[in-house]
C-alpha cells in the first residue's frame, strides 16, 4: 500500500482561507474608517491596537512552531518525526507574517501612535524622567533594529532548519557516519535558533513590542510569561494541523500515541503558563506597590476585568480539567475543541495586555473598545496562516522518510 | 491467604515470552501473574491487564488536598484568628495559592505511594512467596493457577512447546504474611490443603 506523501490542497479549503481573508481585509478598513482616520490620538490608537494585538500575536504563534522542532532538535528527540512536517509548514509563515508585524510596529513607532508607545515621543520624554532613564532601551532607533533584526533572523534559521529537512527527502543517507555528522549539523544549527529565540522572544523582545505599551511600568516575568502563552497557542495550532491532516486521510504514521503527546504540552504549558500569570500577578499584589499596581487595576478590576478573568477561565482551569485524563488528548473531538479554545483564549490574553494603556483617555477612564471587527482582524490573520500553511504543506512530502529518527518515531509509544 | 497449585513456566528470553503470552491466552489458560527482571514495554496490554485507576485516585487526593488547605486557611484567618497583614483583607486568595497548591501537591504525592504500596501490598515485615528467585535476575516466569479440572501434564504440555525451558508443578502461598525468610516455613506444611 502506498501513502499519501504529499498533500494536495483541497478546493474549500482555499476558499475558507481566502474568504476569511477578505474578512480581515474588510475589518481592517472598517476599523480605520471608524477610528483610524480620526483625528485625535485615541482612536487612531485604537485602530493601531487592534493590528499590533493580532500582528504580534500570530507572528509569535507561528513561530513558536520552529521552537518546538529545534527544541525537539536539541534534545536529540524522535517522536515528533511523523508529524515534523507539520510544524515545519507552520513555520515557513514566519517571514510573511513576520514582515506585516514589522511594517505594522514600525508605522506605530514612527507615526507618531504615541497613545500606544509613549516612549516614541521624544518631546514627552525630556520631561518624564522615568522614561528618559530607559531611553537606552526605549528608542526609535533600537526598536527598528531589533525589530527588523529579529524577524530575519527568525526567518532565515527556519529557512535553514527547513531546507536541512528537505535536503534528505531525495537523497537518503546512506552510512552511520553521514547519519551522525546530519543529527550534528541539525543540533548546530538548532542551537543557533534556540539562541536567538532565547534572546528575542524569551527575554528582551515582548518588552519591546508589549510591555513598553506600558512604559512606565515593568516586570521581569513578562516575557516568559509572553512565551509561555504564545508557545501553548503554538502547540494548539500544530495539533489543529494534524488532527486536520489525519481526518483527510494524511499522515498515517502519526498515531494517537503522538496526538497524545502534543496534547501533554498543550496540558503542560498551560498550566506552566498559569504559574507565570500568577507568579506575575501575586507579588504585585503582595507587595501592593502603587507604581506596580497600576497595571493590573484596569485588568484585574476595572473596565477588562471580565476579558481578564474570562481568559484566567479559558487557558487555566478549562485545560486543567479537560485535558487531564488520557481518552481526552487521543480523542480527536477535544483535541480539536480544545486546541481552538485555548488558541481564542491566549488572543484575548494578548487582547487585555494590548489594550487597557492605549484606551485610557485624558480622564483615567479606560474603556474596552471590543467590537466585531477585532474579530474580523483575527480571522483575516487566521485565514493568512492557514492558506500560506496549507501551501507550504504541499510542497514538501508530509513524511521526512529519510532522517535517521524515523524510525524511532514510527514505533513511539506513550 | 491461600495456598494454591501453580504451573509455572520459566523463560530464559523476552522475544519467546511475549508471543507465549498471546499463544496461552489464545489457548484459554488464565495467567495469574508474569514476573520478569525488567519491565517489558506492552507486555501488561498483552496480558490483558486493565489500566490502572491510580490517576484516579491521585486526582481525588489531589482535590482533597486542595480543599483542604482552603477551608482551613479560610476558617483559620477570617473566623478564628483574624490577622491584619498589610491592610489586606482576611480573606485574602492569592496569598494562599502557594499554600493551596504545595497541599495538593503533597496529598496526591502521598496518597499516591500510599495507594500503590497498598495494591501491590509492599510494606515492612510483609512477606510474599516467589514463584522463583531468579525472576529478579535473568529468568521470565508465567504462573498459570490451577483448578480442580486442569490437567496439569498438558498444560505442561503446552508451556513447553511455545518455548518455556523449564515446567514444575508448584504450590504457593499467594497472599502476603508477617514475618521472616529465613525462619517461617509454615507455608510448605499446608500444602495439602491448597484451595482447588
Amino acid at each position: 500500500m502506498s501513502i499519501r506523501e504529499n498533500f494536495v490542497v483541497p478546493k474549500r479549503y482555499n476558499t475558507i482561507a481566502i474568504s476569511l481573508m477578505v474578512v480581515g481585509i474588510l475589518a481592517i478598513v472598517g476599523l480605520y474608517v471608524t477610528s483610524g482616520s480620526k483625528d485625535d490620538a485615541h482612536h487612531q490608537a485604537r485602530f493601531w491596537a487592534s493590528l499590533l494585538q493580532n500582528s504580534v500575536y500570530f507572528l509569535l504563534v507561528v513561530n513558536a512552531s520552529m521552537f518546538f522542532i529545534c527544541a525537539t532538535t536539541l534534545a536529540w528527540g524522535g517522536w515528533q518525526m511523523a508529524f515534523r512536517r507539520v510544524p515545519e509548514a507552520i513555520s515557513a509563515v514566519v517571514p510573511v507574517v513576520g514582515v506585516i508585524c514589522a511594517a505594522i510596529l514600525l508605522a506605530i513607532t514612527f507615526g507618531g501612535q504615541h497613545a500606544i508607545y509613549h516612549w516614541s515621543d521624544t518631546e514627552h520624554v525630556k520631561h518624564d524622567p522615568t522614561l528618559l532613564h530607559k531611553e537606552g532601551f526605549l528608542n526609535k532607533g533600537f526598536f527598528a533594529v531589533a525589530t527588523v533584526l529579529t524577524v530575519v533572523l527568525w526567518s532565515v534559521l527556519g529557512w535553514k532548519m527547513r531546507q536541512l529537512s528537505r535536503s534528505l527527502d531525495n537523497e537518503p543517507l546512506k552510512t552511520v557516519e553521514e547519519r551522525r555528522k546530519y543529527i550534528w549539523k541539525n543540533t548546530v544549527w538548532a542551537a543557533g535558533y534556540i539562541v536567538v529565540f532565547a534572546l528575542t522572544v524569551m527575554s528582551s523582545l515582548p518588552w519591546l513590542w508589549l510591555m513598553s505599551i506600558d512604559a512606565h511600568w515593568y516586570s521581569t516575568m513578562y516575557s516568559w510569561y509572553t512565551f509561555a502563552s504564545t508557545f501553548v497557542a503554538g502547540m494548539a495550532l500544530i495539533a489543529l494541523f494534524v488532527v486536520f491532516l489525519k481526518n483527510n486521510g494524511y499522515l498515517e504514521y502519526a498515531t494517537n500515541e503522538h496526538l497524545h503527546d502534543i496534547g501533554k504540552f498543550m496540558f503542560a504549558f498551560s498550566v506552566f503558563w498559569t504559574y507565570l500569570w500568577f507568579s506575575q500577578f501575586m507579588l504585585i499584589w503582595y507587595a501592593n506597590i502603587p507604581e506596580e499596581t497600576v497595571y493590573f487595576k484596569p485588568r484585574a478590576e476595572g473596565a477588562y476585568s471580565g476579558i481578564f478573568w474570562l481568559m484566567f477561565l479559558i487557558n487555566f482551569l478549562a485545560p486543567l480539567l479537560i485535558l487531564m485524563t488520557r481518552g481526552a488528548k487521543r480523542n480527536y473531538g477535544t483535541i480539536t475543541f480544545m486546541a481552538l479554545l485555548i488558541i481564542f483564549g491566549h488572543w484575548l490574553d494578548f487582547y487585555q495586555m494590548v489594550f487597557p494603556s492605549p484606551m485610557t483617555d485624558e480622564k483615567g477612564v479606560t474603556h474596552v473598545p471590543m467590537i466585531l471587527y477585532d474579530f474580523g482582524v483575527a480571522l483575516g490573520f487566521v485565514g493568512l496562516i492557514m492558506f500560506a500553511v496549507g501551501r507550504a504543506l504541499s510542497k514538501a512530502p508530509l513524511l521526512a522518510k529519510n532522517h535517521p529518527f524515523i524510525k524511532e518515531s514510527l514505533i513511539h509509544h506513550t | 491467604m491461600a495456598v494454591k497449585k501453580f504451573v509455572v513456566g520459566n523463560f530464559d528470553d523476552e522475544a519467546v515470552l511475549f508471543p507465549a503470552v498471546k499463544k496461552v491466552r489464545r489457548a484459554g489458560y488464565k495467567i495469574h501473574d508474569v514476573f520478569t527482571p525488567f519491565p517489558i514495554h506492552g507486555l501488561d496490554h498483552a496480558m490483558g491487564l486493565r489500566d490502572t485507576s491510580l490517576h484516579t485516585a491521585g486526582f481525588i487526593y489531589g482535590i482533597t488536598g486542595t480543599t483542604t488547605a482552603v477551608s482551613f486557611i479560610t476558617w483559620a484567618l477570617t473566623v478564628d484568628w483574624q490577622l491584619n497583614f498589610g491592610g489586606k483583607p482576611f480573606f485574602s486568595l492569592p496569598a494562599w495559592i502557594p499554600i493551596t497548591f504545595e497541599l495538593t501537591v503533597l496529598f496526591a504525592a502521598v496518597g499516591m505511594v500510599l495507594t500503590f504500596c497498598y495494591l501491590c501490598q509492599l510494606a515492612p515485615f510483609v512477606k510474599k512467596d516467589h514463584f522463583n528467585p531468579r525472576s529478579t535476575d535473568d529468568t521470565f516466569v508465567m504462573a498459570l493457577e490451577c483448578t480442580d479440572k486442569t490437567n496439569e501434564a498438558e498444560v505442561i504440555g503446552f508451556l513447553e512447546s511455545i518455548g518455556a525451558k523449564e515446567v514444575k508443578v508448584d504450590y504457593k502461598e499467594t497472599g502476603w504474611w508477617l514475618g521472616r525468610y529465613d525462619k517461617d516455613t509454615k507455608r510448605f506444611e499446608k500444602k495439602a490443603e491448597a484451595v482447588h
